[in-house]
């Protein structure tokens, strides 16, 4: 080492960028700025590489849906995160025609009627959520009480993994997706969620239930799925099942807190299609998976005038893409009447999120149902008092306390 | 409108179902797409071009 400074290094923005003090629902100004300058661009980030970003949603949406753009973070050149070891979360790390094999293996529980069978018990996980709170202490930690509940019971009945050990899945996926925590502890974490979906999908090939883990245990025990990727499959369902709903759910309980026209027009609507339209723009607005997905290309390919190399790295920030005034008109109001649908909050291409299905219905009822059984909830701490998950790859708040 | 599905390309994310669901359905085994109405009335057409337009992977086709 020289110790000298590489002077086109030292001016390029750094990426993940800080968020602005007191605009807890906006992208980082310096991305957003970034968008208004040009199309592409590099970034630094914290291990000193380089790679592209892509700033605008025409751009951002072709590249995800362009068979030259990999999501094999073992290719060199992927703009990981953090340090990886193997390919710890099964398919959302591979290339067709691998990682299409995988994935339809573990579609059908999300189409969209099976979904919609769901509702009913939804309905009621939430339901009695409401009671409980009702009836308890105030104030009370909205995270812990509802939106961590929520979708964990849900994706535990769906993958057939015991609620019971909650305390145990929650923590560990916590240490998984936080963006502040070292290589090894997050090593372990996946380990410790490995060994136990494993022992889970042994017990599935003894004694088969109605239920998506023994599903993966029968394709185990015919030869079509090893025992560690069936197990890796069950981290990744289990980690994405349950935080990312979670994270909306309270973070788009605190907008709408802080926009109280747009909490009033939903707490005074029964039409589902309303409700159905603020979920898709609360998606939008808030674009909870702030770390933007990542990708090394697999050719040369050239997006205004400029050519992302084969083997670079590619960082497409998708929060801002749905901040992009080209794609949405007055992009920063929340107005949850706009037709949001075209969001890429879950992502675009052949990765597009899995549990998109599963996650739109869970936030229906939940929206459609918590502030208009509690219409007097508030906050019970000020705004600047709430800590935010900026240190997490999945954006979103610690804690929520509330009261009514 | 004269409508295309890619069975072998869809990725079974539900969007065209929900954006027209007289016209998509998905498969019991694995999602995956199916036609239901290859050849959509007028008042269809708005939802067809939206599912076409939210499908992730361009598996939908439509013939004006
Ligand atoms: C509001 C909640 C959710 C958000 C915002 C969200 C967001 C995302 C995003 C952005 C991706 C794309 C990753 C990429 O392109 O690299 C993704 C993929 C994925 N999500 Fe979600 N997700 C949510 C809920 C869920 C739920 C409930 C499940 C499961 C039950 C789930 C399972 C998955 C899986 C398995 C993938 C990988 C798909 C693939 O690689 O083919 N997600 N999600
Ligand atoms: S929108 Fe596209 S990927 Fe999704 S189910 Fe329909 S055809 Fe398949």
């Amino acid at each position: 080492m020289t110790g000298t400074i590489d002077p086109v290094a030292e001016q390029t923005p750094a990426f993940p960028a800080a968020r602005a003090a007191g605009c807890p629902f906006d992208p980082p100004p310096t991305v957003q700025a970034l968008r208004e300058r040009t199309r592409l661009t590099r970034v630094r980030l914290a291990d000193g590489s380089t790679p592209w970003l892509v700033t605008r949603y025409d751009d951002q949406r072709a590249l995800m849906a362009d068979p030259r753009i990999s999501s094999d973070v073992t290719r060199p050149g992927f703009p990981s995160p953090s340090p990886v070891r193997g390919r710890p979360l099964s398919f959302i790390l591979m290339d067709d025609p691998e990682h299409a094999r995988l994935r339809r293996m573990v579609t059908a529980p999300f189409a969209i009627r099976r979904v919609e069978a769901m509702r009913p018990t939804v309905q009621k996980i939430v339901d009695d959520l409401i009671d409980e709170m009702l009836a308890g202490p105030r104030p009370v930690d909205l995270v812990q009480a509802f939106a961590l509940p929520v979708p964990s019971l849900v994706i535990c009945q769906l993958l057939g993994v015991p609620y019971a050990d909650h305390d145990f899945f929650q923590d560990n996926s916590r240490v998984l997706i936080n963006r502040d925590v070292t290589p090894e502890e997050r090593w372990v974490a996946v380990d410790r969620l490995s060994a136990y979906l494993d022992r889970l999908i042994g017990e599935k090939l003894d004694h088969p239930e109605d239920d998506l883990l023994s599903s993966l245990a029968d394709r185990v025990g015919k030869g079509e799925l090893t025992r560690p990727e069936a197990a890796q499959i069950g981290v990744l369902m289990l980690v994405a099942g349950h935080e990312t709903t979670a994270n909306m759910i309270a973070l788009g309980t605190l907008a709408l807190l802080e926009h109280p026209d747009q909490l009033a027009l939903l707490r005074e609507s029964d039409d589902p299609a309303l409700v159905a339209s603020a979920v898709e723009e609360l998606l939008r607005y808030l674009h909870i998976t702030h770390n933007g997905r990542r990708r090394v290309a697999l050719a040369d390919i050239e997006i205004a005038g400029q050519v992302i190399r084969e083997g670079e790295g590619v960082i497409l920030p998708n929060d801002i893409a749905n901040r992009d005034p080209e794609a949405f008109p007055d992009p920063d109001r929340l107005d949850i009447r706009r037709d949001a649908r075209r969001h890429v909050a879950f992502g675009f291409g052949p990765h597009q999120c899995l549990g998109q299905p599963l996650a739109r219905m869970e936030l229906q009822v939940v929206y459609g149902t918590l502030y208009r059984r509690i219409p007097t909830l508030r906050l019970a701490a000020r705004l600047d008092e709430i800590p935010f998950k900026h240190d997490g790859a999945v954006y979103g708040v610690y804690e929520l306390p509330v009261t009514w | 409108m004269k409508v295309t599905v890619d069975q072998d390309r869809c990725v079974a994310s539900g969007q065209c179902v929900t954006a027209a669901m007289a016209v998509f359905d998905q498969r019991d085994e694995d999602g995956v797409v199916v036609l239901l109405d290859p050849n959509p009335s007028a008042e269809l057409a708005e939802d067809v071009r939206n599912a076409a337009a939210l499908c992730p992977v361009m598996a939908i086709m439509v013939e004006e």
